[in-house]
C-alpha cells in the first residue's frame, strides 16, 4: 500500500531531486495514510533518504545498472510497486525520469501525469496539478487507474527534512537490460549540468559572437552556474545544442536565471518559466524579458557583466 | 524500410494560452496549429531515410478532422501516405494504444516520434508505444543512423551524450539534433499539390479508455513589475538579502 519513489543517483549519489521526490512521496504518503518506500539503483549510503521522509529502501546493486538503462530501471520500479502493492508510484521529470515513467505506466497499466508542480488536491479520487503548454498554463487532472504514475516536477516542490528510520532491505529483481547498449558516453565532468544547476547563466545574441562568450563564463564559473543560451545562438553555431534552452530546447527550473542580451521571445520565456528567479542583462528598456523578469538592469553587456562578476568574486571571498 | 512519423498536431509556439467553458477547454480562436516542432524534425530525418535508403514513410496522427491540415503539411514535405485516427485525443495512453494499433497493423520497422508534444508536455506517447508493441526505445534522440536490420542512436543526456546500437523495431523520442534547423523544409508548391492527391487514410479507434482527465485549467498568476537596478552592487543585494539566491 505504500508510495514507492524512485531515488535518481549519480555515481551512487542521490541527486538534490532524489530528496525532492522523496519529500513529495511523504507529503502524499501522509496524505493517504502510509509509508514511503524508496528504490535505490547502485546508490550510496541510502540511510540518507530517511532525512526526508522514507521508511524503507530496496537497494539494487547490479555493475550492469551503472550507466543507466530505461527498459531495465523501469522493470525494476515496476516489480518494487508490484511487491509493495504501491497504490501511487513517484518518478522525477528529468531526462532519464521521462525516459523511464512511460514504461512503468504501460507495466502497471497506471495512468501516467507528468511535471506535477504540488501535493494532490486530493487522493480519492486523485488529482494532481501540472504543467501544461510548456509552463504557459496549469492542468489539473485525475488520475482514475488503481495505480497512479505521478512526474514530479524539478524545483516546483523542494526539499523537506523529515527524519524517518530507515529499514533497508536488499532488493533482487529480475534485471532485463533489453537489446538497448551503450556503446560510448561523451560527457564533461568538470562541468555544471542545465538539469542539476542551482543557477543558470544564459547569453543570447546580444553578445554578437561566440568570442566573447568568455563573459558568460566567467560569470557562471563564480557562481558555480551551467551556461546555456537562446535558440539562434546555437542555430548559428556559436553554442552546442545543448546548451540551447526553451520551449523547443532544454527546460530551465532553476532557483535562479540569468539573461543576457537575450530579447525574451515567447518561446524562449515558455521553457524558462519554471525558473524561480529571473534577472535580465539587456541594452533595450523595451526588451518583452522585463516584464518576465524580477531584476533587471538596462545596460550594456559587455560593461555590465564584467563588473558583475568582479563585485561577485568579492562578495563570495566576503561570505565564503 | 517502413517509418511510421507520429505527429502531434500543436498550437504554434507563439500562441497565447486561453481556455474557454470555465476554464475546461483549449481556446483554438485566432490559434494557428502546426506539426509539433520535435515531430517535424524526425519527419525531416525520415524524408533522409526516403531519399537515401529507400524507405516509405507514413505519418498518423490521432485527432479529429481538424488535424488534417497538419497531416497533410507533412504529406507536402514528403510523407508517402498519412493515417488519422478518428478520435479526440484525451491522454497520453489511450493515444499510445491507438498508434500501437497502427503499427501493428501497418508493420512498421521504425517508429518516430517527437521527445514531447509541445502542448500536453506529455513526454510518454513513444514510451508507451514502445512497450506496447514490444520495441526497443530510445528517447531524447539527436541522431540515429539504420544499416539494415541495426541502428545506431545518439541520446542526449545531461550534460553530453550517448551512443547507443540497437535493433529495429525501434521507436524514438525526437528531438532537434535529428537534423538541423536548417534542414527543415517549408512545403513548396509541387509538394502541396502532390499532397491533395495523397492518401489520407481514416481509421476508426480501438476501444481506448483514457485513464487520466483533465478536470480544470489554470493561468500562472501575473507576477509582479521587474525591479530595476542601476548598478551591479544593488543587484547582488537583492539576489542576496531579498531573493535570497545567491
Ligand atoms: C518554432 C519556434 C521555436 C522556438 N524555440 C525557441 C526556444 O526554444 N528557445 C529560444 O531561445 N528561442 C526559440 N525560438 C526563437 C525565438 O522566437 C527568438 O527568435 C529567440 O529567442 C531570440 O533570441 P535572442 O533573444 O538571443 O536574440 P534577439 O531577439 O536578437 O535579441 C537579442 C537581444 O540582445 C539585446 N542586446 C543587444 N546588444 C546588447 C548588449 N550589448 N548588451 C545587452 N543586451 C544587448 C537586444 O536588445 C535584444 O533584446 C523559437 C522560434 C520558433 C519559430
Ligand atoms: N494525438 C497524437 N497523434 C499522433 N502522435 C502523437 C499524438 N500525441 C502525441 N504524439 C506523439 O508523441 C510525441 C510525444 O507527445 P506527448 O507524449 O504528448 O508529449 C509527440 O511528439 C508525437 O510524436
Amino acid at each position: 500500500m505504500s508510495v514507492v519513489v524512485y531515488t535518481e543517483s549519480e555515481g551512487g549519489k542521490f541527486k538534490k531531486i532524489a530528496q525532492e521526490a522523496v519529500s513529495y512521496a511523504k507529503g502524499i504518503a501522509d496524505m493517504m495514510g502510509t509509508t514511503v518506500t524508496a528504490v535505490a539503483v547502485n546508490g550510496n549510503n541510502t540511510d540518507e533518504l530517511g532525512n526526508y521522509g522514507a521508511s524503507k529502501v530496496l537497494e539494487v546493486s547490479d555493475p550492469k545498472l551503472d550507466t543507466f538503462n530505461a527498459e531495465a530501471y523501469a522493470d525494476i520500479v515496476a516489480q518494487a510497486a508490484k511487491e509493495e502493492s504501491a497504490e501511487v508510484v513517484v518518478i522525477t521529470s528529468s531526462a532519464n525520469g521521462k525516459f523511464m515513467a512511460p514504461l512503468v505506466a504501460v507495466n502497471l497499466e497506471a495512468g501516467y501525469v507528468p511535471n506535477v508542480t504540488e501535493l494532490p488536491k486530493s487522493t480519492s479520487p486523485f488529482t494532481v496539478k501540472h504543467s501544461v503548454y510548456t509552463n504557459k498554463a496549469y492542468s489539473h487532472t485525475e488520475i482514475k487507474t488503481a495505480v497512479k504514475v505521478v512526474g514530479l516536477a524539478k524545483n516546483a516542490y523542494g526539499v523537506y527534512e523529515n527524519a524517518t528510520s530507515v529499514e533497508k532491505s536488499s532488493f533482487s529483481p529480475s534485471i532485463n537490460t533489453g537489446s538497448v547498449e551503450v556503446v560510448s558516453v561523451d560527457k564533461a565532468t568538470d562541468k555544471v549540468t542545465i538539469a542539476d544547476a542551482e543557477i543558470v547563466v544564459s547569453g543570447g545574441r546580444g553578445l554578437k559572437g561566440p568570442e566573447n562568450w568568455g563573459l558568460i563564463e566567467d560569470l557562471a564559473e563564480v557562481l558555480g552556474a551551467a551556461t546555456a543560451c537562446s535558440k539562434p545562438v546555437s542555430d548559428m553555431g556559436w553554442r552546442p545544442h545543448s546548451e540551447h534552452v526553451g520551449q523547443t530546447g532544454k527546460p530551465v527550473a532553476s532557483n535562479l536565471y540569468i539573461a543576457i542580451g537575450i530579447s525574451g521571445a515567447i518561446q524562449h520565456l515558455a521553457g524558462i518559466n519554471a525558473s524561480k528567479v529571473k534577472v535580465v542583462i539587456n541594452t533595450d528598456p523595451e526588451a518583452p524579458f522585463f516584464k518576465a523578469a524580477d531584476y533587471g538592469i538596462v545596460g550594456d553587456a559587455f560593461e555590465v557583466v564584467p563588473q558583475l562578476t568582479q563585485k561577485l568574486k568579492e562578495f563570495k571571498a566576503q561570505n565564503a | 524500410m517502413k517509418i511510421l512519423v507520429c505527429i502531434s498536431h500543436v498550437p504554434d509556439t507563439t500562441s497565447k494560452i486561453n481556455f474557454t467553458d470555465g476554464d475546461t477547454k483549449f481556446d483554438t480562436n485566432g490559434v494557428q496549429f502546426v506539426i509539433n516542432p520535435n515531430d517535424e524534425f524526425g519527419l525531416t530525418r525520415a524524408m533522409w531515410f526516403k531519399e537515401k535508403q529507400g524507405a516509405s514513410v507514413h505519418v498518423a496522427n490521432v485527432g479529429g478532422p481538424e488535424t488534417e491540415p497538419t497531416l497533410r503539411k507533412a504529406l507536402a514535405i514528403g510523407a508517402d501516405e498519412a493515417i488519422r485516427v478518428n478520435t479526440t485525443a484525451t491522454d497520453g495512453y489511450s493515444v499510445a494504444k491507438q498508434l500501437a494499433q497502427v503499427i501493428k497493423d501497418g508493420n512498421y520497422d521504425l517508429v518516430i516520434g517527437g521527445r514531447e508534444s509541445i502542448d500536453y508536455n506529455g513526454g510518454m506517447v513513444p514510451g508507451m508505444i514502445a512497450k506496447l508493441t514490444d520495441s526497443n526505445f530510445v528517447n531524447n534522440c539527436i541522431g540515429l543512423e539504420i544499416e539494415g536490420n541495426d541502428a545506431t542512436a545518439i541520446r542526449e543526456i545531461d550534460g553530453g551524450k550517448e551512443t547507443l546500437k540497437t535493433s529495429l523495431p525501434l521507436v524514438i523520442g525526437g528531438q532537434k539534433g535529428l537534423v538541423e534547423e536548417s534542414d527543415l523544409r517549408i512545403p513548396n508548391m509541387r509538394g502541396i499539390m502532390q499532397a491533395r492527391s495523397k492518401p489520407l487514410h481514416v481509421k476508426d479507434p480501438i476501444e481506448a479508455q483514457a485513464e487520466t482527465q483533465t478536470t480544470q485549467f489554470e493561468k500562472p498568476a501575473p507576477r509582479g513589475a521587474v525591479k530595476l537596478v542601476d548598478n551591479v552592487e544593488d543587484l547582488i543585494n537583492l539576489l542576496h538579502n531579498e531573493a535570497k539566491v545567491i
